[in-house]
């Protein structure tokens, strides 16, 4: 096997030095009616050419050449070369999780720089070395508010991406903890007099998320002092970091959690993405995922070093803060690299292409297409259209034009029934919209 | 054995002290569309004006920070990683250059399952060898990464019970176990109690007999355990658990230890979740993404996280979420995909006469290093050693060295050190995995250089107790850092 190092005569000198003669020896503590005596049932070894003609020919069966208008989650924004370029460094990919220090200070010093980017953006006082994604960060934050305030409520906005939702609902079933759904107005936003009312001294978090799953941009601060007024804390879910970049800052609220896959990590059916979560200095102890913190060694030279694991599972067990172990270490280095090319003015310049690019493609389809787009609040990349009479029609039509209409909201939201939430980043051309526009006339 | 010099010393600042304003590295082709101003489309209010204490950098500033930080890590390109339980075997570049492939990377989670027959049938045929291995009856590949899959393993087994209208209340765990163990059974409702090993290292048949009651809903046990033996006694382990009703969950973060040799399914494990990264080498990426795959007999199959991928006749693929009794969804989307991808490439590269030869390489290689360094250092447990050898620093400790010491002494010597401390029931614990990937000369050095360090424990401690030497920075004081945490940079 071209992996393993050992010949058939390495492994009869290592057998020898040791007095065996053959590793059958040495599986001997496993009781014999236990082994298997026949090959693993698996398709037999492919030499290198033929794996890779195996895998571009799956590859190729994905849809590559459609036009996509899918966001929803999980968004197309153009990836500079130099991130693959930077994070193919072995140096990077093959390094193990950075417990030992005086060997990891790359990593260390790029999750440091990580961290810094997050409390940036969000506007917050410290962030973790990343999560698993998305939806586990806010899951993650919302049991970290029941731990804050010992309450077990949550009121969670039906516009949190449904996904998210459905994955806290999982992690709540066992703990106790409660959910409850606060409805959108006709302008797309959280119904925050619905909020008012379900407000009370049992709640332990809101949990918002703009912009949200429509698209639309909240008013997050709003939510942030109900919360404050009744003793609970705010989570602000964002699942389109890269509007982090031109948008208020959430920084009034008390959590901060959710998906960067946006800075520059490729969408890759799904995953691996990167989750994120900031908050105050106040709640840094009950904080889930690694932290990276800046020190000196014994020669006053400035170091960076895993710090605070005494919430982590290894040290505390059952008692953790989490049981989470791992984070999503190279995406958040892509995210870092990301964010170090584009710069405040790269970054800028992005935000302002999607939200422009957004603004034009809501317009020509209001203005030449008999549908209407849905919810008039100010939104960054997305916007939901209700598709007319004869919607399957001009649906099937574009995919016949290799053209995605975006994401079908029927089944999450019922009530809007053939609505498509549609994603224009800069990465999509005028040329694109237009066909689109057309497809829907 | 001699110690080298190699870690580069180029001072590099942090990103935030670095370029200055006007610079850039980051162009996007002219807006192609006629634009409203922007106050005209969002309240000003909405904005900000700028990211505050962002840098502006050209490329070539981009690439040489991150160029000259990656110098500053070790990485198994460059060496043995003798990480006991973390396991870091090579990791193949052909992995690499099929997950890239753009039907792929830029395949959208939302496509339609007719436009992603390719993605899909990656996912299928990586559930069928991961179902094949671990002699189970069907696989979720949902789980991010193998605490995550712990944590989706008893919220099936406590589903199980639930569909039997009793949840039941506690679950045991093994003293020797991971920390991720009793913390994924805390978060899914459960007490947690601890199992003691017995003389020999493994579970001690007589306490688990005696705390086993129709209470328990699982047992969770590592096998090959945490000290790198093998229960010997698993399937009697698994005749009392199921005795009285109870499942037994298996942490198989050491599968390495027995691809082809033997089956979880086969001793009668009932759920475990795989670590894509230690045993079908995806890259740890220096702490992340992982991949935790659960893997699980039919009577839990009911309960997988949705949506569950399907074949229709045709053989078309597509995920189903219409499944009533499912513990729900346990993260966004249907996983670290881009992992499986490489998971699968290794796979099949490997075929089944290979993945026995990982297994028995690794197996040979740990056992070689234990033959070396026994006696030199002390073997708390005598029973055989599959693929991982758990020593203590209980002779090198008489100088007052401690296996953290050795550790760091070992940096100088070019080795990133073994996993330390771990597992906690042997006092200084000293755990050496080399895997498969490490040839008869690595080990030599490797061995050459944990002989050298307990030489010098005896000759010279203080050389060894305030190791390293020789790497970027000296130890860092890491009680000074945790008791005043600067977590991000500030002007």
């Amino acid at each position: 096997m071209r992996y393993i190092p050992c010949s058939e005569s390495d492994r009869k000198a290592l057998l020898g030095s040791m007095g065996l003669t053959s590793v059958e020896q040495l599986f001997a503590g496993i009781p014999e009616s236990l082994r298997l005596r026949r090959p693993l049932d698996i398709p037999a070894a492919l030499s290198e050419p033929e794996l890779v003609a195996y895998f571009q020919k799956a590859a190729e069966e994905n849809a590559e050449d459609y036009t996509s208008f899918l966001g929803a989650g999980v968004y197309r924004h153009f990836i500079p070369v130099v991130v693959d370029s930077l994070i193919s460094r072995s140096e990077f990919y093959t390094a193990y999780t950075p417990y030992q220090a005086e060997v990891s200070q790359g990593t260390l010093q790029a999750i440091f720089e990580f961290q810094t980017y997050i409390t940036q953006l969000t506007g917050q006082e410290v962030a973790n070395a990343s999560l698993y994604d998305g939806s586990t960060a806010v899951t993650e934050a919302v049991l970290m508010a029941h731990r804050i305030t010992k309450r077990r409520k949550f009121l969670v906005a039906r516009t949190v991406h449904p996904e998210y939702r459905a994955v806290m609902a999982t992690y709540f079933r066992n703990l106790g903890l409660e959910i409850q759904l606060i409805d959108y107005l006709p302008t797309g936003r959280i119904d925050i007099s619905h909020l008012q009312k379900a407000m009370n001294d049992t709640v332990a978090g809101i949990v918002i998320q703009s912009p949200n799953f429509f698209g639309t941009i909240e008013d997050t601060a709003e939510a942030s002092s109900l919360a404050a007024k009744f003793g609970a804390l705010s989570i602000v879910n964002v699942c389109e970091a890269l509007s982090m970049g031109i948008l208020r800052a959430p920084s009034e609220a008390d959590i901060v959690a959710g998906e960067a896959q946006s800075l520059g990590v490729p969408m890759s059916f799904g995953g691996p993405h990167v989750g994120f979560l900031a908050t105050h200095e106040k709640f840094v102890r009950q904080m889930p995922g690694r932290l990276v913190g800046m020190g000196v060694d014994q020669e006053g030279r400035r170091a960076f070093v895993l710090t605070l694991a005494t919430r982590e599972q290894h040290i505390r067990r059952e008692r953790a803060t989490s049981n989470i172990c791992t984070n999503q270490s190279l995406c958040a280095l892509m995210a870092t690299i990301y964010l170090a090319t584009l710069g405040p003015k790269g970054l800028r310049e992005a935000c302002e292409q999607n939200i422009r690019k957004t603004d034009y493609a809501v317009r020509q389809i209001q203005s030449r297409t008999p549908h209407k787009v849905l919810f008039p609040s100010p939104r960054f990349n997305e916007f939901v259209v209700q598709l007319q009479n004869g919607a399957a029609f001009a649906v099937q039509g574009l995919f016949m034009k290799n053209i995605i209409p975006g994401f079908h909201l029927g089944q999450a939201y019922p009530e809007l029934g053939d609505a498509r939430l549609v994603c224009v980043t800069e990465t999509t051309t005028r040329e694109q919209i237009d066909a689109l526009v057309e497809g829907l006339k | 054995m001699s110690r080298v010099r190699q870690h580069i010393n180029l001072n590099e600042q942090l990103l935030f002290e670095l370029g200055s304003p006007g610079r850039r590295a980051y162009d996007l082709p002219p807006l192609d569309i006629d634009s409203r101003p922007l106050e005209e489309i969002m309240d000003r209010g909405l904005l900000r004006e700028n990211v505050e204490g962002m840098p502006e950098l050209s490329e070539v500033e981009v690439v040489r920070h991150f160029t000259r930080l990656s110098t500053w890590n070790y990485h198994i390109d460059l060496g043995l990683y003798p990480l006991g339980s973390c396991t870091m075997k090579h990791n193949p570049k052909v992995n690499e250059a099929v997950a890239r492939l753009p039907g792929f990377s830029n395949a959208h989670p939302y496509l339609p399952a007719n436009l992603v027959q390719g993605a899909l049938r990656v996912e299928a045929a990586l559930e069928a060898c991961l179902t094949e291995i671990s002699g189970m009856d069907a696989v979720t590949l949902q789980p991010a990464a193998g605490a995550h899959g712990e944590l989706t393993g008893i919220l099936m087994i406590r589903a199980y019970h639930e569909a039997r209208r009793n949840p039941r209340r506690r679950v045991l765990v093994p003293d020797s176990a991971h920390g991720t163990n009793p913390a994924s059974v805390a978060i899914s409702g459960y007490v947690v109690e601890q199992i003691r090993s017995n003389a020999k290292g493994t579970v001690d048949l007589e306490a688990l007999r005696g705390m086993m009651s129709d209470d328990v809903a699982a047992v969770m046990i590592t096998n090959p355990n945490t000290l790198g033996i093998f229960e010997s006694d698993i399937a009697t382990i698994a005749e009392i658990v199921h005795s009285h009703g109870a499942l037994l969950y298996m942490d198989g973060a050491n599968l390495n230890a027995m691809l082809g040799i033997t089956r979880p399914g086969d001793f009668g494990v009932d759920v475990l979740h795989i670590n894509l990264h230690k045993t079908f080498t995806t890259p740890h990426g220096g702490g992340g993404p992982g991949a935790g795959p659960v893997a699980v007999k039919k009577i839990l199959e009911p309960y997988l996280p949705y949506p569950v991928l399907v074949r229709a006749p045709d053989g078309m693929l597509s995920y189903n979420s219409d499944r009533p009794q499912s513990i729900g969804k346990i993260k966004a989307y249907t996983g670290h995909f881009g992992m499986h991808v490489r998971a699968l490439c290794y796979i099949l590269a490997n075929g089944p006469e290979g993945l026995k030869e990982t297994t028995e390489v690794a197996v040979l290689n740990a056992n070689y290093i234990r033959y070396k360094l026994q006696g030199v250092y002390s073997l708390p447990y005598n029973s055989p050693t599959l693929h991982e050898v758990v020593f203590s620093d209980k002779n090198q400790d008489k100088r007052g060295v401690s296996v953290w010491d050795i550790g760091k002494r070992l940096i100088d010597y070019g080795f990133h050190p073994p996993t330390t401390s771990f597992p906690l029931i042997v006092s200084g614990a000293i755990m050496i995995e080399p895997t498969e990937t490490e040839s008869r000369d690595e080990l030599d050095a490797f061995i050459g250089a944990m002989l050298a360090v307990a030489q010098e424990a005896e000759t010279n401690p203080e050389l060894v107790k305030s190791a390293p030497h020789n790497a970027r920075i000296r130890r860092v004081d890491e009680a000074a850092a945790a008791r005043r945490p600067v977590l991000r940079w500030k002007a």
